[in-house]
């Protein structure tokens, strides 16, 4: 469920006159004539790791927790995101529909490091082939090997750079029921598919300095044309690598109006996958921190799923990573202390 | 009342009994403001209409990458750059041209709003603030100036449709877009010019690093400083016009100071009894200065108001010379800084304190006993003028040295400069010279006090000569060389547009279609076929033409400089022909080769230069064959046809008929020539009128000099009226005085003017405009400039002449008992 930046995206074309980007409401508004998310339509790979001309909204998302020979923690972040202006199929030139949005990151000792790139579809200039897969935008890409078994990542921002080999042979994990994840409990939903398990080997490079590093990787596809209900105002998302072998999808989706609405993945260490219902899961801020700008961001959580034995503080690698990009949020790899232990990435928008 | 306050109401009494010379300061200053502030609003409006125009995309100090041949490449080079990560922004222009009954064209901007910078402001839009849903999408946005549209004729509200048929997306006004200027988004662009997949330049938005080598021989890096922009193009347009300001200024200043200088004169009776009466030097100096300051603030108000109206009346002729001159789009209203307004005033206050300091020292330092006596007055003013002697002797030798050693328009303009101020200061010596050799052998008193009182009166007037030779002179030499421009020009326009028919067909297709169909009519007895490729030469932008080898076409290009067989050798692809401009650029001449194709083919030996009046571009004549076989992208840009007068509209209707061709396409040579006279005529009516308005501003400044001196000349005339010349007698002397101080005045001014307009033709022409024209001298126009002066100097003595003849005896009588 990491769309911010997407709902970000929907606002850019909507103008400056529009919402201010903090109220969220982008993902809220219904557009005709783009293709609906329905709860019986089976995911179909490889094709679905392409683009999907027809939904609104779609990203291609990849969070790296990497160690590197000092133990010291890394984070990497590659996000490919498509915005459509209108419905209809990707054309041969500049009138395509379509408009690409990558971010990246780098967060490690000494601080966070975001960038931000957009290109024109239709031209070549950014788009995803889903067979051999290839995602891309200007010189930023994803490419992958086997299908999206292998994939390497690249990017470069001010003062960083990433090149990251990621590799699993594990299967997918579909959200919600088979892939259709719903975001309101009004009928706002996305299809939504991950691979947590990738090993990821590579470099990563800060003001010059080449620094060798191992660790996991998290990819998340989703797309849609509507996933918010008017209302809700943005969002606070993890995901949780367990020192255990599990992987723990959890969201909430912050309403004006009342209650968040919450819900998860359990992924056993053994692959079994079970959605978790927001009874099921307890998110609770403890301490918060002002970004740059001056916005307080909690960055320091307690997360529960008790069902499944999970009682873990999750806090902020780097407290301050804040993407410094068209519209701001905060993104960054998180440590786990607890019963059990772990690393994570945490999304947190509309704050 | 505290004794300031009395100072200033007795210096302030002087005024009301001589109003003449209060006005005389008043315009003075207001005359000269009014003048340099106009000439800098105009300079002003199109300095900004040019930042305008080039910040269209991005800052002016943006490096960008231009194509190696040819205007446009292909946009394969921008995705590749941009897969490699450099910070590339796409950009298509082109002309877009729209029919009517005045086809215009302008400049079609293709931008593509998410590669710029977010910062990069478009049209005072920054590129992060774009409505991009609207913009990019479908119909997407025309921005446009309210200028340019009143250029097409249309209204927001209106859709326009070019005159190939291509329909524009909505209008959206933006105030802030240069005129003659649409921006689209670059896929509209690309629809609108028909050019798919082309691009024209990249913006280079990050640090510049070197090229990669298959997209650097595509490619050239076009640093911030060689961007062949505007702003350097017109340069010297607009240092023509300040210098010519400046002169008006200057002439205006003159004024001022002769009259301030005339005040303080008769004032130092009334200074002696303040002193006398205890005023101290401090407040006298200090009511002096508020006093000037006075009369600068109301003048330089006076003349900012002015200066604005005089702008505002100019602007559409300057507008039409710039865009014929450089094919710069100037708007057609005033909008001014507050900074400029601000400016006006203070230059004002700079122009009297430079006018009046030099009376508020002397009365500093007035000897409180000496009485004022006009001969004193003399004496003391020969010091200066020996000092103004030495004075013009070291400018001459600045003029030497400037036309001898100097390079470019600067030193050209310090030439003119040297030149102009010589002449002026050495003007008074010169006289009094004549006058004294005139003086020898004269026995007859009468004739005798007629040379030595024009002497006496020499100081007094001096200013005001001297700013009619200025005047004179500026006028004979712009006078000369607009004349003789023009002359040049018609002859020259008359050999290049000797066909009767010029066609422009929509592509290459349609031009070759066109060309085997004329070939056929009996009623088109010549067709030529013009080939043409835009490129760069040493960063310069140039026009490559391919002519076909025809008698005709040597009869039509006339040719200043040509190598033996020059015609032959460009037939046979050996020789190629440079404007004269461009060749001055690239420093060559004939002799000379020039690699030009960049293929291989061996450089080619330059054989003629001609010339190329009011094309900013550099312009290349090369055989049709050998171009085509180059440079593969070359198109048929037109077409001349001869035919006999009787037939040429059976001819245009069929032609138009035949290819769809709107009347744009298809002019006959009359309508071509009334378009180029046209640009001609209004590229110097701003000069023309600037000029008319210095001289008139010299013509007062010799009224209000004789007006004043006319005044105090009772004194001179009173004793010999009492010894018995009688008043009509007097009145006829002193004409003849004034008559004989002007002759000499503009005897002297037509040389220095003959010589100013060589320096305009042979050196600020060819370093502004990079031709050099003959110098032609026009007799009759010299003539009409030499009565001129003289008329306006005798009507600036004929009122105080009338007066003088009017004055009853009494008032003769009462200045012995004035004991003046």
């Amino acid at each position: 469920m990491k769309s911010s930046a997407s709902v970000l995206l929907c606002l850019l074309l909507c103008g400056c006159d529009e919402p201010a980007p903090e109220s969220f409401a982008g993902l809220g508004q219904q557009v005709s004539g783009f293709s609906q998310v329905t709860r019986d339509h089976p995911l179909v790979f490889p094709r679905d790791h392409g683009a999907h001309d027809g939904f609104r909204i779609e990203w291609w998302y990849v969070t790296a927790n990497l160690k590197d020979s000092q133990g010291r923690d890394w984070g990497a972040q590659w996000t490919l995101f498509r915005s459509a202006l209108r419905p209809g199929a990707e054309t041969r030139d500049w009138n395509s529909p379509n408009l690409w949005m990558g971010h990246a990151a780098l967060t490690g000792p000494g601080g966070h490091r975001s960038g931000e790139t957009l290109a024109r579809g239709g031209v070549g200039q950014a788009g995803v082939v889903a067979e051999p897969f290839r995602a891309w935008i200007n010189d930023w890409s994803l490419q992958g090997h086997e299908g999206i078994a292998g994939l390497q990542m690249k990017a470069a921002g001010e003062g960083f750079r990433y090149d990251l080999s990621l590799r699993s042979d594990r299967p997918l994990v579909l959200h919600g029921s088979q892939g259709y994840s719903e975001k309101s409990g009004k009928g706002q939903a996305s299809y939504y598919y991950s691979q947590p398990f990738y090993r990821v080997s590579g470099e990563v490079e800060r003001d010059g300095q080449c620094i060798a590093v191992t660790g996991q990787a998290w990819l998340d596809r989703e797309w849609s044309s509507q996933p918010l209900a008017a209302g809700q105002t943005g969002w606070d998302w993890f995901s949780l690598h367990l020192d255990s072998g599990a992987k723990l999808m959890l969201f909430q989706v912050r309403d004006t109006g009342g209650l968040p609405y919450r819900a998860g993945t359990w992924v056993s260490p053994q692959g079994e996958v079970v959605a978790l219902r927001g009874d099921q899961i307890q998110l609770e801020a403890l301490a918060w921190n002002r970004q740059e700008d001056g916005r307080a961001v909690p960055t320091r959580w307690r997360v529960r799923v008790v069902e499944y034995g999970v009682d873990v503080r999750a806090d902020a690698v780097e407290p301050r990573a804040w993407m410094r990009t068209r519209f701001a949020y905060w993104e960054g790899p998180v440590r786990l202390q607890g019963r059990v232990g772990g690393r994570g990435y945490l999304e947190m928008t509309g704050y | 009342m505290n004794p300031l306050m009395l100072t200033l109401r007795a210096l302030l009494s002087h005024w009301q009994r001589h109003r003449v010379q209060c006005f005389s300061i008043f315009t003075g200053l207001w005359l000269a403001t009014a003048l340099w502030t106009g000439v800098q609003a105009l300079n002003t409006q199109a300095r900004s209409d040019y930042a305008r125009a080039s910040a269209v995309l991005a800052g002016p100090l943006q490096a960008q990458l231009v194509p190696r041949e040819g205007e446009r490449f292909d946009q394969a080079l921008y995705l590749q750059l941009r897969q490699l990560g450099w910070p590339v922004a796409p950009v298509l222009e082109g002309r877009l041209r729209f029919a009517g009954e005045q086809p215009v064209s302008v400049r079609l901007v293709g931008i593509e709003p998410l590669s710029l910078p977010s910062t990069t402001a478009v049209a005072g839009v920054r590129a992060a603030d774009f409505d991009l849903q609207a913009f990019i999408g479908t119909p997407g946005q025309a921005w446009v100036g309210p200028d340019t549209l009143r250029q097409l004729g249309k209204a927001v509200t209106d859709q326009a449709v070019s005159s190939e048929g291509q329909v524009l997306p909505p209008f959206v006004l933006k105030p802030e877009l240069a005129p003659g200027v649409i921006v689209v988004d670059i896929g509209h662009a690309q629809a609108l010019l028909q050019a798919p997949g082309r691009l024209s330049r990249l913006l280079l938005t990050g640090p510049v690093e070197p090229l990669p080598a298959d997209i650097a021989a595509q490619l050239e890096l076009q640093p911030p400083s060689d961007d062949g922009g505007l702003q350097r193009l017109t340069e010297s347009f607009h240092l023509n016009l300040t210098a010519l300001g400046l002169l008006a200024f200057v002439v205006g200043l003159f004024i001022a100071h002769a009259a301030i200088g005339l005040a303080l004169e008769q004032r130092r009776n009334l200074i002696r009894s303040l002193r006398a009466c205890g005023v101290s030097l401090h407040s006298l100096l200090f009511g002096l200065a508020l006093e000037l300051g006075l009369f600068a603030v109301l003048g330089g108000l006076a003349g900012v108001a002015s200066g604005y109206g005089l702008a505002a009346l100019l602007l559409p002729d300057f507008a039409a010379s710039l865009r014929g001159l450089y094919g710069a789009q100037v708007g057609a209203a005033l909008h001014l800084p507050a900074w400029w307004w601000l400016a006006g005033v203070l230059v004002s206050v700079l122009g009297a304190l430079l006018a009046g300091v030099g009376s508020v020292l002397q009365a500093a330092r007035l000897p409180l006993l000496a009485l004022a006596q006009p001969q004193a007055w003399r004496l003391a003013q020969g010091r200066w003028l020996r000092r103004q002697r030495w004075l013009a002797v070291f400018l001459l030798l600045v003029m030497l040295g400037g036309w001898q050693l100097g390079q470019g328009l600067v030193s050209a303009f310090v030439t003119v400069a040297a030149l102009l101020l010589a002449s002026a200061l050495v003007l008074p010596a010169l006289l009094d010279g004549v006058l004294a050799w005139a003086a020898r052998g004269r026995r007859r008193p009468l004739s005798q006090w007629f040379i030595a009182d024009s002497r006496q009166q020499l100081p007094a007037l001096s200013l005001a000569l001297m700013a009619l030779l200025l005047a004179l002179a500026a006028s004979v030499g712009v006078g000369s060389m607009t004349e003789g421009f023009r002359k040049t020009f018609v002859g020259w326009l008359d050999l290049r547009l000797a066909a009767d028919l010029y066609v422009t067909p929509r592509d290459t297709a349609q031009g070759e279609q066109m060309y085997q169909w004329l070939q056929q009519q009996p009623a088109a007895k010549v067709v030529l076929p013009g080939w043409r490729v835009e490129t760069r030469l040493q960063g310069w932008p140039v026009q490559v033409q391919g002519g076909v080898d025809h008698p005709a076409y040597r009869s039509r290009w006339p040719l200043l400089e040509q190598h033996a067989q020059a015609w032959q050798q460009l037939a046979q692809g050996k020789g190629v022909m440079l404007s004269e401009q461009l060749a001055r650029r690239l420093g060559l001449g004939v002799g000379d080769t020039l690699a030009l194709a960049t293929d291989g083919a061996p450089p080619m030996t330059v054989v003629g230069v001609y010339a190329d009046y009011g094309n900013p571009k550099g312009h290349v004549l090369v055989n049709a064959d050998w171009l085509r076989k180059h440079w593969p992208q070359a198109t048929l840009t037109g077409l001349s046809l001869d035919s006999a007068p009787a037939n040429v509209p059976a001819l245009k209707a069929a032609l138009q008929q035949r290819f769809a061709l709107d009347d744009s396409r298809v002019v006959e040579q009359s309508r071509l020539k009334g378009w180029s006279t046209d640009v001609f005529n209004r590229t110097f009516a701003a000069t023309a009128a600037l000029n008319s308005l210095t001289l008139g501003v010299a013509g007062v400044a010799m009224f209000i000099n004789l007006l004043t001196l006319g005044q105090s000349r009772l004194g001179q005339l009173a004793p010999l009226w009492a010894l018995g010349v009688r008043r009509r007698q007097l009145v006829w002397l002193s004409l003849g005085q004034t008559l004989m101080l002007s002759s000499l005045t503009v005897l002297l001014a037509i040389p220095v003017g003959v010589l100013l307009a060589w320096c305009l033709v042979a050196v600020v022409n060819v370093q502004a405009f990079g031709w050099r024209l003959p110098l032609y001298v026009f007799p009759a126009q010299l003539m009409q400039l030499a009565v001129l002066g003289i008329l306006t100097s005798l009507l600036a003595s004929a009122w105080p002449l009338w007066q003088l003849a009017r004055r009853q005896p009494s008032d003769l009588l009462r200045q012995f008992a004035d004991e003046k």
